[in-house]
């Protein structure tokens, strides 16, 4: 994500205008990935496994407009870490401060949507067994110590790894694909598998609700990807091309590894695949040419479809697979920056295929492994935390009776006999005094 | 009185409901309900894990009638419901000591 010198400050209306569009995209994305996961759980718990995205919107917005924006977007104070606390509560910003050639507030606003989606994807790792508490605590928490710092590293002023370093990466491979999936395999670590895995049927309830949430993601991927640009150009429709090309060849890749293995090409197989390619090319849109895409997006299609069981193989319970799409993925697609690269797309790097030799591709290997062990050990220590001081796990008997029922007081679905849409519950479930009149 | 259980394939329903119908039969209960024969279950895969389904969806229906019209009610449901395949159900009779409709109070045969 190139940031324009500060002294440009000039708003673009075209600019300003696809980035409204585009921040809005994103924004969308969280309650597809809602969507996405929620159809994957058991019935018993869909409820809780939305509630966990949508609160990641409320928690990830107030923590952002408090001091996250400020810390990962405001001057650097030190080694390319962390920003300063100067714009903490978004002081010294109005409708006149300008970022490039869009308003400043508006590009606080689209890194915010990042940060969102960034922690409501953690989720997934944790499917079904998390203390709700635990989790409204978590995710603030978590935005602050490792999101933050890793955007700054990534995209903030003088940040170190695109500085210093000099690792690209135009769309989030590192403080979004990567933080996330390495995230959620500390936290299905220190919060151990959910009773029966392994042993019981854990069959997506709903993938017709998942197919949903996966063109949802797709179609709010442009605003993420092409809004990346930070501006309406040739660089915006180039990595928006890269980002629909990857994601067909995503699935495709997947789809094929499940025909020769499993015998099937199934739904799941084919959202998981557009969203593993999505995911890959995220990174590298903004740097690949198109046939870069082409291979990046079959690439992860392929080697995710694979890495989704591995989970069974190391026994860890990664119930919705956010190590197998979003880790592997991220680092598939942010390693082949080096290789694909191009220079038309980055103006000056050149990727192991066009020329640059391996040095890019020791950059960008050098910026996944930090980034992948940072998030890793800051999570795990997070987590461990949270568990001692308020208990991270939701008891056996909640998750036994589904975590719905159990922490909201609800259920998702009105059980009908044979389709008449007359629940046998019905006719035992009568207000209560309870129930407030509000007539 | 008897009362007939048939646990059907769920597509073979309306075929039994008409036969039945066409016998003068005038009420019955149906529910939804799981189990396995010979025919067993199936397997489902999701991202490469492979799912064993033990339980197959039927329908059980229930319906009673009188002593004398027991056995044409079975053999109308098992040629409306059979396919052939593996997996077509069972049917069976048990005998009924009382029936009460509950509208009017009337017992025994009366109440059918």
């Amino acid at each position: 994500m190139p940031l324009a010198a500060a002294h440009a400050a000039q708003i673009n209306a075209g600019d300003t205008a696809w980035l409204l569009a585009a921040t809005a995209l994103v924004l969308l994305m969280t309650p597809g990935l809602a969507l996405f996961y929620g159809g994957m759980v058991r019935t018993k718990s869909v409820l809780n496994m939305l509630m966990m995205s949508f609160v990641s919107i409320a928690l990830v917005t107030v923590v952002w407009l408090a001091c996250g924006y400020s810390l990962a977007f405001g001057d650097d104070i030190g080694g390319g870490l962390i920003g300063g606390l100067k714009h903490a509560g978004m002081a010294g910003l109005g409708p006149d401060s300008v970022q490039g050639t869009v308003p400043t507030l508006l590009f606080a606003t689209f890194q915010l949507t990042f940060a969102i989606i960034t922690a409501a994807l953690i989720s997934g790792a944790i499917a079904d067994r998390v203390k709700f508490g635990a989790w409204l605590v978590f995710v603030p928490v978590w935005a602050l110590l490792v999101y933050v710092p890793v955007t700054h590293w990534v995209w903030g002023p003088g940040g170190w790894i695109a500085h210093r370093l000099g690792a690209l990466d135009f769309a989030g491979g590192l403080p979004v694909e990567i933080t996330s999936g390495a995230s959620g395999l500390a936290l299905c670590l220190v919060l151990g598998p959910r009773l029966g895995f392994k042993k019981d049927a854990m069959r997506p309830h709903n993938l017709p609700m998942v197919m949903l949430g996966a063109g949802l993601l797709w179609f709010g991927w442009f605003g993420f990807n092409a809004g990346s640009a930070l501006g309406a150009n040739g660089l915006a429709a180039a990595a928006f091309l890269n980002t629909l090309a990857a994601g067909c060849t995503g699935l495709l890749g997947w789809l094929f590894v499940e025909q020769k293995r499993d015998g099937h090409p199934t739904t799941l197989g084919a959202a998981s695949g557009a969203v593993a390619g999505l995911v890959a090319i995220t990174p590298s849109c903004g740097s690949v040419s198109l046939l870069g895409a082409l291979v990046v997006g079959l690439a992860a299609g392929v080697v995710c479809s694979y890495a989704v069981s591995w989970k069974f193989k190391l026994n860890y319970d990664d119930s919705l697979d956010v190590v197998g799409v979003h880790l592997v993925g991220g680092i598939i697609g942010t390693l082949l920056i080096g290789v694909f690269a191009e220079k038309a797309m980055t103006g000056s790097t050149e990727g192991l295929l066009y020329g640059g030799g391996l040095a890019q591709l020791g950059k960008q290997l050098v910026a996944v492994v930090v980034v992948a062990a940072y998030a890793f050990l800051v999570t795990y220590g997070i987590g461990k935390l949270l568990d001692k001081a308020m208990g991270f796990r939701a008891s056996e008997e909640q998750e036994h009776k589904g975590l719905d029922l159990t922490v909201h007081a609800e259920t998702a679905y009105d059980h009908g006999v044979l389709g008449h849409g007359a629940p046998v519950s019905s006719s035992v479930l009568s207000p209560t005094q309870k129930v407030k009149n509000h007539a | 009185m008897k009362l007939i259980t048939a646990i059907v394939k769920p597509y073979r329903l309306d075929e039994v409901k008409t036969a039945l119908q066409e016998l003068g039969v005038h009420g019955l209960t149906v529910t939804e309900a799981s189990g396995y024969g010979r025919q067993r279950g199936h397997t489902e895969v999701y991202r490469g894990a492979e799912y064993q389904v033990d339980l197959v969806p039927k329908v059980r229906i229930e319906v009673v009638v009188g002593d004398a019209d027991s056995d044409a009610v079975i053999d109308a449901i098992v040629k409306a419901a059979q396919t052939g395949k593996i997996g077509d159900g069972k049917v069976w009779a048990l005998p009924v000591e009382t029936v009460v409709r509950v509208r009017t109070g009337e017992r025994g045969p009366d109440a059918l």
